[in-house]
């Protein structure tokens, strides 16, 4: 496919970050819903915000049956932002809150945001979570905020970060000691709490790394890849 | 100069001369007295207003306090109806711009009861809908990211984002047209100058900017009206294409499309005509201006409003048409559910207020020439477009693609409140220019007697 729009994107960097998501494995049991929450100070909507549809979850399963009973099927399929190569979020973006990291994240930059929330109209995949309200958490929720990560005001647009304070935090111990990122050194924390290792994280620059030759399987594939967003997550087909 | 003309004319023209200097007279005295008698009514009219106003402030203050989430929004509805309201109140705007626009250019003698009034809309309008980029804002208190300003982070607004477009657009529109309403309202603030009394006269004197009515003024006059009316129709054109753009360059489906731009000009002149006639009407009843706002006009009006919803209704058609024949699904989805889904009814009461009967009435000469029958058909185009602009935007971003997504939307009483407001914010400020300028041009109205002279001899 010829690459259209490729002269915005930013110049690549040492490092390209993506997750391979093997749908094979997925079982549906949300550890990673629970991790990333307690991780990124994920706000807690509350029951009537949630009732709402304003739940937050920066990584979510999404369950879809197939068939009819008694042969009917449940599917699991966690999504989170794909950091797309090419993100319909962040030309839209008026002020630059939505951007591209020269290692491949889209990046949200809070303090930048007027929250006109067309980032969020334009994300196919409906992953970006907006601060309706001020955040709050209730006792005892509060004394297990995660230092490294903000915790973002009202009028904010959020979403998933690749769990960036733990990319960074791995990337400078590998600088201090004059090497690159070893693959697995750095894992998210929806990837480190899988139970069954369904998500894969690491460095796709690296041909050698996990998520490079996982990424290579015929299973693979992007999610809405036909929009030209280029997803730096690629799913693993079920076998059936 | 006209004294010297008299002294040729026989004594029959003469005659007739003195019946024009009569009518001269009395258009003055009639399209100032609106300025100068005000009533209790008035007054009543306009604490309501304010109320209203009043109210809606409130609800944007508790808003703004508490979080935008006091609106009925949620993902993957992150637009609701003050981008809704946003769009519909820079389509009522056109009307000034196109109206008064295409027929200054036009020479049409019958524009002249009408600039006046369809300029003051714009302005309005263009204020109303930028209040609302406002409104919808997150985070208010950090409006000034969007203006380019040097600062020491060397951080600019993304150009490449059409919100930010839009807000050069509406900047440049709402600049334009208070200069498009303000350069024909000079011999008229100067007239008001010569006859008000009171505290409003020396407003008047700044604002005539000396204005004598020499021969070269109202040459530079007429040519500066030209210049500012060609460059405004097209200032107008690329206001509303951009409003489109927000929509047709994004992924999502059912706004990602190429006809949005030019469909939403056409929309935009469709309310914007309703509200000039609405206006038309309003002015006439209240201020009995019988003389000026004539059956003659609203039958052009009403020729104008037909036109306009035929090619409203051929844009719409081809619109969905190419969809339809298309049949991608994640644009189906959104199709069906316009069309025979959820959103069904609001979509054919739209179909029928914004097309069906104006089509049918307006082709009826007899209904033309009824000043109360457009002005029904006015208010239904106007609810009509208000429900097209939330189908432009509700159902599209309720079908995302991923369907585990989808949603509802239903606006919540702060958002109502604020759509209330915004209504009377509008007639307020209009009420209250009432006071201020002649609603209809004097100098034009008169300028279009002594043209009948001519036409006369
Ligand atoms: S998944 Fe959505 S939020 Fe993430 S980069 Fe792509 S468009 Fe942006
Ligand atoms: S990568 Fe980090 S931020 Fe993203 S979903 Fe996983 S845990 Fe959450």
């Amino acid at each position: 496919m010829v690459e259209y729009r490729d002269q915005n994107a930013p110049p690549g960097g040492p490092y390209q970050w993506g997750m391979v998501i093997d749908l094979d494995r997925c079982t549906g049991c949300e550890a990673c819903m629970v991790a990333c929450k307690a991780e990124n100070n994920v706000r807690i909507a509350g029951e009537d915000e949630a009732a709402k549809g304003r739940a937050v979850s920066w990584i979510r399963i999404e369950r879809y049956w197939e068939g009819e009973y008694p042969n009917a099927q449940l599917k699991f399929m966690p999504v989170l932002c794909q950091h797309c190569g090419n993100a319909p979020c962040e030309p839209v973006c008026p002020v630059y809150a939505s951007y591209h990291t020269p290692d491949g994240l889209n990046a949200q930059v809070y303090n930048r945001c007027v929250g006109v929330r067309y980032c969020g109209n334009n994300c196919p995949y409906t992953v970006r979570y907006f601060n309706w309200f001020e955040p709050h958490w209730d006792e005892p929720l509060n004394e297990q905020l995660n230092p490294d990560v903000t915790v973002r005001s009202v009028g904010v647009m959020e979403k998933c970060t690749f769990c960036v304070q733990r990319i960074r935090a791995g990337q400078q111990t590998a600088q201090k000691e004059g090497r690159r990122v070893k693959d697995g050194e750095v894992t998210p924390a929806c990837v480190q709490s899988c139970p069954t290792e369904a998500l894969v994280f690491g460095d796709r620059n690296d041909p050698e790394s996990r998520v490079s030759k996982l990424a290579e399987s015929d299973r693979g594939f992007g999610l809405l890849e036909e929009l030209g967003t280029k997803p730096a997550i690629t799913y693993l087909k079920r076998i059936k | 100069m006209e004294a010297r003309k008299d002294f040729f004319l026989t004594k029959q023209k003469r005659a007739g001369e003195r019946a024009h200097w009569e009518l001269i007279q009395k258009a003055n005295s009639d399209l100032l007295a609106p300025m100068l008698r005000t009533g209790p009514a008035y007054y009543l009219i306009v604490a309501i207003l304010a109320l209203l106003v009043l109210a809606a402030a409130g609800a944007w203050t508790y808003m703004i306090q508490t979080g935008i989430g006091q609106t009925g929004l949620h993902p993957p509805i992150f637009w609701g109806i003050f981008i809704a309201s946003f769009v519909f109140w820079v389509g009522v705007s056109h009307s000034g711009t196109f109206i008064s626009g295409v027929l200054r250019i036009s020479n049409a003698e019958w524009r002249r009861p009408i600039t006046r009034i369809a300029e003051l809309m714009t302005l309005f309008s263009v204020i109303v809908a930028a209040l609302f980029i406002f409104v919808h804002l997150g985070r208010v208190w950090r409006f000034y990211y969007l203006i380019p300003y040097p600062n020491q982070r060397e951080i600019w607004p993304n150009f490449r984002s059409p919100l930010m477009w839009d807000a050069a657009a509406i900047f440049t529109y709402a600049t334009s047209s208070l200069i498009y309403l303000y350069i024909p309202l000079i011999p008229d603030f100067a007239l008001m100058r010569d006859r008000v009394t009171g505290w409003r006269r020396p407003f008047y004197r700044v604002l005539s900017l000396g204005w004598r009515g020499t021969q070269t003024e109202w040459r530079w006059l007429g040519m500066a009206i030209r210049i500012i009316t060609i460059l405004i129709v097209m200032v107008m054109i690329s206001v509303h294409s951009i409003v489109g753009f927000d929509f047709a360059v994004s992924l999502v489906p059912g706004w990602h499309s190429t006809i949005i731009p030019p469909y939403f000009v056409v929309g935009a002149i469709h309310s914007g005509m309703a509200t000039v006639v609405m206006g038309l009407y309003l002015l006439r009843k209240t201020y009995r201006l019988h003389d000026y706002i004539r059956l003659e006009h609203f039958d052009k009006m009403g020729k104008l409003m037909l036109l306009i919803t035929l090619l409203w209704g051929y844009f719409y058609f081809v619109e969905r048409q190419v969809v339809w024949f298309g049949g991608i699904p994640d644009e189906m989805t959104v199709l069906d559910a316009i069309l025979y889904g959820s959103y069904a009814p609001q979509h054919w009461v739209m179909i029928l207020f914004n097309f069906l009967i104006p089509l049918i009435a307006l082709s009826i000469p007899r209904f033309r020439r009824w000043p109360l029958g457009l002005l029904v058909i006015g208010v239904m185009i106007n609810i009509a477009m208000y429900i097209e602009r939330i189908l432009v935007i509700v159902p599209s971003l309720a079908h995302p693609r991923l369907e585990y997504a989808w949603g509802r939307y239903f606006p919540s009483w702060v958002e109502l409140t604020i759509l209330v407001g915004s209504f009377a914010f509008f007639l307020l400020l209009y009420v209250l220019a009432i006071k201020f300028v002649p609603m209809i041009s004097i100098w034009e109205e008169k300028e279009g007697i002594l043209h009948g002279r001519h036409e006369e001899r």
